[in-house]
């Protein structure tokens, strides 16, 4: 029998697996029939998830948490049973203020640029313009990968520059029209900016992070239980899809695929750019392979380690300014929910691992893990600073965040 | 009541705005475009903001919302035990309501049910112009295909829609579908004429 379901999403490249899992007949495989819900906003997406509109959902994974938390408005508690992907998104300066700091025509290196964006970002401060940075959503990592990498950087980032909110499709306009120094985005948003040369990509969030979660399947909690066949089913149809999405045979088609105007729209050779690692930074300039720029499939990408959720509860609690507190901590936690995805891949010859939270941040070579069934080999996964983050000992990292 | 009604598309705008102008003791501003929004919406100060679900600027209203030190800073309306239904029927009709803290439910109620009405007329005004622009789409359709049969089978105009309807009642469909399998048959095979 097949079962409907619905799912929200915003046009970026990011949302590719549920689409190809359509698109390529893998989802029918499983026994499932899929619409697609296009939305603008973030609010839209989660109002419709919420509301019944959608089944499940493409969404920034801080949001699936701060909603679960109620953190500006009722809780309502979401479940994430897979990880869309991580990373994917870059951090693009205006050609004004790239061409003072970024001279490397490369990524540049995190640690360099930010020194010298501190410089920039004290002048500005001083001159009573501060430097403006977009990001999508409070609730996304670009906001939290943004403020880790200026913190880090000895920029503050709610006191030396501005943060403000701006929607992914915007980000190009919003440089025309000098409202903003910076933005970090998703694909094909940078690659746009470029395009209409006003602004530069200058980092990938894969530098900051390099092993970020991004976003998120969600669906509220008590739907997943009501339905769970259907979503192992989702599962297992969206694996089949990152093994399509990975292999460079099929970037042409996908790319395609994904710039029809029901989906992201506009021009697959832009999309195509993030799909294949390979952004072109600079307006006229060659396309730089960047490794893992997007990562939609490998090393079991989409498994939602609990240590993710509690590294995005982290960050929510250093930047909302609220207290770290040992129940809401657990209610983040309970948000990623990796027996799902166990469940749903058992038996099938895709590797899981046997843990299910580990330390972000503290493999600086390939590392094997353990697992419940196949093989990982974990790449390195360091954060830009070389700090790690251990679940277990949240308060102390939070204590030594800058 | 102050009330702002953020919404790219004029025609639903004033359709809304309209309706709520039969509401007492009421003042209406409508944002149509992106630029300067923020600071517009700050100077009217408004007690309920309303704006349609499909409008890329709310991630951009809500930050300004979570931020904003304004002492009456609107929030947004969610469904609790209270009100149920009117939420849902809003998110439904596809408008989102913000309504600053302390303003009574029994006050808000006549409006969003008007901003809901207002909001399912447009919707159904869409709707029939869409099936206008359908209707048009298939005489043209129909009236090519008239043209295609006068032309290759040497007939006169009632003489090709008769030809239309008779395939049309003999294989169960429109007479616009068959009209249109004539005009693609024709492109595909014809002289393109």
């Amino acid at each position: 029998m097949t079962e409907q379901l619905t799912i929200g999403f915003l046009p970026l490249a990011d949302a590719c697996l549920p689409i190809l899992a359509h698109e390529h007949g893998f989802a029918e495989e499983e026994g499932l029939a899929l619409s697609f819900q296009r939305d603008v906003s973030w609010a839209t997406v989660l109002d419709r998830l919420l509301y019944g509109h959608t089944d499940t959902a493409h969404l920034v994974a801080p949001l699936a948490i701060a909603a679960t938390l109620g953190r500006g408005r009722p809780a309502q508690p979401l479940a994430v049973p897979f990880v869309l992907g991580l990373n994917g998104n870059g951090i693009t300066m205006s050609t004004a203020l790239a061409g003072r700091i970024a001279q490397s025509g490369t990524f540049e290196d995190p640690r360099r640029l930010g020194a010298a964006l501190a410089n920039e970002a004290a002048e500005r401060k001083s001159a009573g313009a501060k430097l403006r940075f977009g990001v999508v959503h409070r609730y996304s990592s670009h906001n939290y990968m943004l403020r880790y990498w200026l913190a880090g950087c000895g920029i503050r980032p709610d006191e030396d520059v501005e943060i403000v909110t701006v929607a992914p499709p915007f980000v190009a306009d919003a440089y025309a029209n000098g409202e903003i120094d910076g933005a970090c985005v998703g694909e094909p948003w940078n690659s746009l900016t470029v395009e209409r040369d006003v602004a530069r990509i200058v980092l990938a969030t894969a530098q900051i992070w390099r092993r970020g979660v991004e976003k998120v399947l969600a669906v509220r909690r008590p739907v997943l239980d009501d339905r769970r066949p259907a979503f192992e089913a989702l599962i297992r149809a969206m694996r089949k899809a990152g093994r399509h999405f990975v292999d460079p045979e099929n970037w042409d088609a996908n790319a395609a695929i994904l710039a029809r105007s029901e989906y992201i729209g506009g021009d697959p050779a832009l999309i195509r750019r993030a799909i294949s690692d390979r952004l072109v930074l600079q307006s006229g300039g060659d396309a730089v392979h960047f490794p893992d720029f997007m990562f939609q499939y490998s090393e079991a990408a989409n498994f939602p380690w609990v240590s993710q959720a509690l590294w995005l509860y982290s960050q929510m609690t250093r930047w909302d300014r609220s207290p770290f507190s040992p129940e809401e901590a657990a209610a983040a936690a309970a948000v990623f929910r990796p027996e799902v995805y166990r469940s749903a891949m058992y038996d099938t010859d895709d590797p899981l691992p046997g843990a299910s939270s580990k330390v972000e941040g503290s493999l600086a070579q390939l590392t094997s893990v353990g697992t419940q069934q196949g093989s990982i080999t974990l790449s390195p996964n360091t954060f830009f600073d070389g700090d790690s983050f251990d679940p277990e000992k949240m308060e102390e990292y939070l204590a030594r965040l800058p | 009541m102050r009330i702002a009604i953020i919404d790219e598309s004029t025609t639903r705008a004033s359709i809304i705005e309209e309706g709520l102008a039969q509401l007492p003791d009421s003042e209406i501003f409508i944002l149509t475009g992106r630029q300067s929004l923020i600071s517009r919406l700050e100077a009217f100060a408004p007690d309920v903001v309303l704006i349609d679900l499909g409008n890329p600027s709310r991630d951009v209203l809500e930050e300004y919302f979570a931020v904003s030190r304004a002492l009456a800073r609107p929030i947004a309306m969610f469904v609790d035990e209270a009100d149920d239904e009117a939420i849902a029927a809003s998110i439904d009709a596809g408008v989102s309501a913000y309504v600053v803290d302390g303003l009574a439910v029994h006050r808000i109620r006549p409006l969003l049910d008007l901003a809901i009405k207002r909001f399912n007329a447009f919707a159904r005004l869409q709707a029939d112009l869409a099936a206008a622009e359908g209707k048009l789409a298939e005489r043209e359709t129909i009236d090519r295909a008239k043209r295609i049969l006068m032309h290759g089978k040497k007939l006169s105009e009632p003489e090709a829609y008769a030809e239309l309807r008779r395939k049309a009642m003999s294989s169960g469909r429109r007479i616009a579908e068959i009209a249109e399998a004539v005009v693609t048959a024709h492109d595909l095979l014809g002289d393109g004429t």
